[in-house]
């Protein structure tokens, strides 16, 4: 007993520890989302249940116009399709790894953010530990820290005693750490290549307002063809 | 009231994404589907930078070079030091520099 106690607390230093990149990166975003939130007249309580329950970064920032502009409800659910659409994504990648996560499981899809995703996708998990318990941690503090950053913004405001000007590069850097290492990690670097050319390609073609699901739609067919050479090749 | 109902949709229709892989191919996962999930991780992560990176004003001054000189502080960092928390930290502070004293 005492030493499943023991291996608990050290499963919870090792995912906290993990999570603490996207700490500093969900709680200046929560803050911002909830600021927003506040000057478009929505008080404390609207930020916390959207960060509690749609948990979906840009999708809030753009609801909280959709929510002061009196969108209808058709407009709000294809626009949350289009906006979330890459969520399908992660889902996919993830299916063989959450597979037996068992009671965990629903949480676990239900908090499959971009940052969580780009934590638990390499796949990596403290050796000798519980992969279930390790990645519903990781994800947990997460959720944790985008709540707790929302409420924080809609209640203090914009009252932050220095500039966070430029803050919003921890995002950046969070997925250039998760480029970096699926590359040393990866022997294969097609993929990785095909993710960036792919995007930025569309985003010149489309523009930064529309380029996501051409994005994702060139990155699936692209590397849908290299599979078909590796399959003839064998 | 209104605003409720559209709060309900938003989280609604995000469950439904995250779900749906999940209920389509609850039984065996198609070989093209494993294939997917293993190619995708690394590309998606490619994308994601592109699009955090998709405002930076590249033709006007100071053409993006703040968002190069970071980005590059994060990759060398994280190829020499493998420590994730260190190179966003420092990228993130390195970035926050420059925009806030030399541009």
């Amino acid at each position: 007993m005492k030493d499943m106690r023991r291996m608990n607390g050290k499963l919870i230093g090792m995912a906290f520890y993990r999570s603490l990149p996207v700490m500093a990166g969900y709680l200046v975003l929560g803050i911002g989302f909830g600021i927003l939130m506040r000057s478009a007249g929505y008080g404390v309580l609207w930020a916390f249940a959207m960060s509690a329950f749609i948990y979906a970064g840009s999708m809030q920032y753009v609801g909280a116009g959709l929510l002061a502009g009196g969108a209808s409800v058709i407009l709000t659910a294809l626009t949350t399709l289009m906006v979330n659409a890459r969520h399908l994504f992660y889902s996919i990648s993830m299916i063989d790894r959450y597979k037996d996560a068992g009671k965990v499981k629903p949480y676990l899809i239900f908090a499959l953010t971009d940052e969580t995703y780009s934590l638990l996708c390499d796949g990596k998990v403290p050796e000798g530990e519980d992969a279930d318990r390790y990645r519903f941690l990781v994800s947990l503090f997460d959720h944790c820290y985008w709540v707790t950053g929302s409420v924080a913004g809609s209640l203090l405001g914009s009252v932050l005693p220095f500039s966070t000007l430029g803050i919003e590069f921890a995002m950046t850097a969070l997925f250039l750490v998760s480029f970096t290492e699926q590359w040393i990690g990866n022997g294969d670097h097609i993929p990785a290549v095909t993710g960036a050319a792919a995007s930025l390609f569309c985003l010149l073609v489309f523009g930064a307002e529309r380029f996501l699901i051409p994005s994702m739609l060139l990155i699936t067919l692209v590397l849908t063809l290299v599979r078909g050479r590796e399959a003839d090749a064998e | 009231m209104r605003s409720a109902i559209l709060v309900a949709v938003m989280a609604g229709v995000t469950i439904l994404l995250r779900f749906l892989p999940f209920w389509v191919f609850k039984k065996k996962t198609p070989a093209f589907i494993s294939y997917l999930g293993r190619v995708l991780p690394p590309a998606i992560m490619g994308m994601l930078v592109v699009y955090c990176l998709k405002d930076t004003p590249v033709l006007e001054a100071p053409h993006g070079l703040p968002e190069l000189i970071a980005s590059l502080i994060v990759i060398g960092l994280q190829l020499w030091k493998h420590n994730s928390l260190l190179s966003i930290l420092s990228g993130t502070c390195a970035y926050m520099l420059m925009v806030q004293t030399v541009f």
